[in-house]
């Protein structure tokens, strides 16, 4: 490029000539340039404008197709990054104390259909009509040929079933995966485990859900995908459960009862072993409310734990053994049994009498009412309040179900001196089997209260002391009496050295206004093996009564006693317990010499 | 030297590009794989679930009860009591295995005997 100088020699030499300013040609030539500059920078400046605006333009076109992309798909899971265990979603299992399931999964499908989509819903129709027997044939016509374009038909079929529905081969009859809770033992256990239903349903997946027992109280856990699949580990033994069961049904039937309840519990974790409460259900397929009438009388009706009886004379340890614990009397001391014991207008009478004083032992072994109520009147009404409430008396047990709460304990209004005189025969407070278990566990072993668990437990936590050990020993040898040469003596199980104590109390009114004659309560709170306690049974039979030698009879010796012995029998080999054989000679060491 | 630059500049990059393309193909094939691998421990579960499932059901405490009382006559199975406990002393102590017999004493019955052993 050639440059033109600002000051060009021809032209200002002929400007000095004409006698012009040759200024005036530098300043044009110097305007001149600078306007083609000013053209140039332009120019250049325009195009990377235009770059610039392109640069733009394409990203926004780019970050806006991508929006719109993200926005009209589907969602997808990252699934390079996904954390943890994307495949054991589903509800964990249920299992006993050994690993044993008591309830699981099942992949199952759903039906649906999408009326729709039939070509021929009168095959259809009658397809169905004829595999599934409940579904009635007219209703699913008018279902698939009227207005409905979705319709559920089962929410679980069986794979022979879904195979079958397969072959009707109409295009509008669809399966969703589906699961179903299992529990394959059946009624085994069944109210401890509750059951469980559906929740939120979709066609593609069905939300399982607890209603009752350990699945609706430990549903947060079981749905947990934190735990992977983790299953529940409960404290039941599923052999010892299942013979219980067995036992109580026999017992419950040969007595006539009509229902019944046993609990067995490790005295020294609270673990519950076993617990049984019939008339039971199956929780495959688990029964309505009542929705009239006593919800006692249901199935569903867990009498171990919302049962709440007046358990009898099975309460009077408890009266001894704080009467022991505060140092009032001792197993030997002498106390007054002359009847009946008159308070106010209350008249409190023995079942026999047992002539002017018995001592404290022979009290519990021949189960004194009388002798009892001085004990009680000598502890007083709050003292015996805190005792009981220390053992769990006074509120609901803490048992993981949901159920628990429900079996509150019917407390006297105002707790008086005769409230604290019936209650120490086990009148006036009425509370669950599982209570009395709680609290005999408290009172074998050694002396320290003990929370019922349901779950399995590793390391056991040894809860604040509520009596002496030396008064639980003797407590312990007392019950062990009753089964030797007092009431429970049909309780006697060759090697195991049950001990325990017999309650019989009279049902009272639902109408209000006393007791019936002839409907009881009996139970046998019983603790084995008396020599080191290990675990404490409860049975507990509603309104039995059997034919024996002669008379009918209703009272726990002759009812609850014989069905708890049974019971032990069975269940002492399963849990381990070997028997113990007393051997005549003590062994020793023959000094010989030749 | 700018060209020489350039042009390794260039290399790099398209080599750059050739890995990035590899390396991607490559995370593609290995999530397809993960994917086909989580199916397959998913319906492995799913399997297990049943078999384990089944295996309750066939041993639930009721049936093994009946089948215990169908099979009497075979198996005499009864419900385990307290007296099937047994003392340590009640065992017998295994018999000493019989020493072979090197130096054997010929008797003459044995002519007998050896047409057909006894035992």
């Amino acid at each position: 490029m050639t440059r033109m100088p600002l000051r060009p020699l021809a032209r200002i030499l002929k400007a000095r000539e004409t006698g012009e300013n040759p200024d005036v040609i530098e300043a044009e030539i110097r305007a001149k340039r600078h306007e083609e500059m000013h053209d140039k920078s332009r120019q250049r400046a325009e195009g990377r404008l235009l770059v610039l605006g392109l640069a733009f333009f394409c990203a926004f076109i780019t970050i806006g197709a991508r929006m719109g992309t993200l926005a009209s798909s589907v969602p997808e899971e990252p699934r390079a990054t996904t954390v943890g265990n994307p495949i054991i979603g589903q509800r964990a299992d249920i299992v006993d104390r050994n690993g044993r399931i008591l309830a699981t999964n099942l992949a199952t499908h759903s039906l649906y259909a999408h009326p729709r989509d039939m070509i021929d819903p009168a095959n259809a129709a009658k397809g169905l009509a004829a595999i599934f027997p409940e579904l009635d044939e007219q209703e699913l016509l008018a279902d698939f040929t009227g207005e409905r374009k979705f319709l559920w038909i089962r929410r679980q079929i069986s794979p022979e079933q879904m195979q079958a529905v397969h072959d009707i081969g109409s295009p509008g009859l669809l399966f969703g995966p589906r699961e179903m809770r299992l529990y394959p033992n059946g009624s085994v256990a069944a109210h401890i485990l509750g059951g469980a239903s559906y929740g939120r349903e979709g066609v593609a997946s069905a939300e399982v859900i607890g209603v009752a027992g350990v699945e609706r109280q430990f549903d947060g856990f079981l749905r947990d995908p934190a735990n992977e699949g983790a299953p529940l580990e409960l404290s039941l033994d599923l052999t010892v459960q299942a013979a219980a069961e067995q036992v109580l049904a026999g017992g419950m039937s040969i007595m006539s009862a009509k229902g019944a309840a046993s609990v067995l519990m490790d005295v020294h974790t609270g673990e519950i072993i076993s617990m049984v409460s019939l008339p039971d259900f199956d929780p495959n397929n688990r029964p309505r409310m009542l929705t009239s009438g006593d919800q006692s009388d249901s199935p569903l009706f867990n009498r171990a734990v919302q049962g709440v009886y007046e358990l009898g004379s099975t309460f009077k340890i408890f009266a001894v053994a704080q009467a022991m614990e505060l140092g009032l009397i001792n197993a030997n001391t002498m106390i007054d049994t002359q009847g009946p014991l008159t308070w106010g207008r209350f008249r409190i009478r023995d079942f026999h009498d047992y002539g002017p004083e018995l001592t404290s032992t022979d009290v519990i072994v021949e189960s004194s009412n009388v002798g009892t109520a001085r004990i009680a009147m000598q502890i007083g009404a709050d003292r015996q309040r805190e005792f009981l409430g220390s053992l769990g008396f006074l509120e609901p047990t803490p048992v993981e179900m949901v159920e628990a709460p429900t079996g509150k304990p019917l407390l006297p209004p105002h707790w008086s001196e005769i409230s604290a005189m019936t209650i120490s025969y086990g009148h006036g407070l009425s509370s669950s089997p599982l209570h009395l278990a709680a609290a005999y566990a408290a009172v074998a072993n050694g002396g320290t209260r003990v929370e019922p668990t349901l779950r399995k437990v590793e390391t056991p936590v040894v809860g604040p002391r509520v009596m002496s050990d030396a008064v639980s020993q003797s407590a312990v040898h007392m019950l062990r009496q009753v089964v030797t040469r007092g009431t429970a003596s049909l309780g006697e199980v060759a090697g195991y050295e049950v001990a325990g104590k017999t309650g019989t109390a009279d049902k009272p009114r639902e109408t209000g206004g006393g007791y019936y004659d002839d409907k009881v309560i009996a139970t046998f709170a019983s603790v084995f093996p008396a020599s080191d306690p290990q675990y404490v049974l409860i049975v507990t039979l509603d309104e039995p009564s059997v034919y024996t030698l002669g008379e009918t009879r209703r009272t726990a010796g002759w009812t609850a006693v014989p069905v708890a012995a049974e019971m032990i029998r069975r269940v002492g080999p399963l849990l381990g317990l070997r028997p113990h054989v007393d051997s005549s000679q003590p062994v020793s060491v023959t000094l010989t010499s030749n | 030297m700018r060209g020489v630059l350039f042009v390794v500049a260039a290399l790099v990059v398209m080599g750059l590009a050739f890995w990035a393309y590899q390396e991607n193909y490559k995370t593609q094939a290995a999530i397809a794989e993960v994917r086909d691998l989580h199916q397959q421990i998913g319906a492995a579960h799913e399997r297990l679930g049943m078999l384990r499932a089944e295996w309750a059901y066939l041993n639930r405490p009721d049936r093994l009860a009946d089948l215990a009382e169908l099979n009497f006559d075979r198996l005499g199975l009864l419900p385990i009591m307290p007296d099937a406990f047994g003392r340590v002393d009640q065992i017998i102590y295994p018999l000493p295995p019989i020493a072979p017999i090197t130096n054997p004493i010929e008797l003459s019955s044995d002519a007998f005997q050896n047409v057909e052993n006894p035992l």
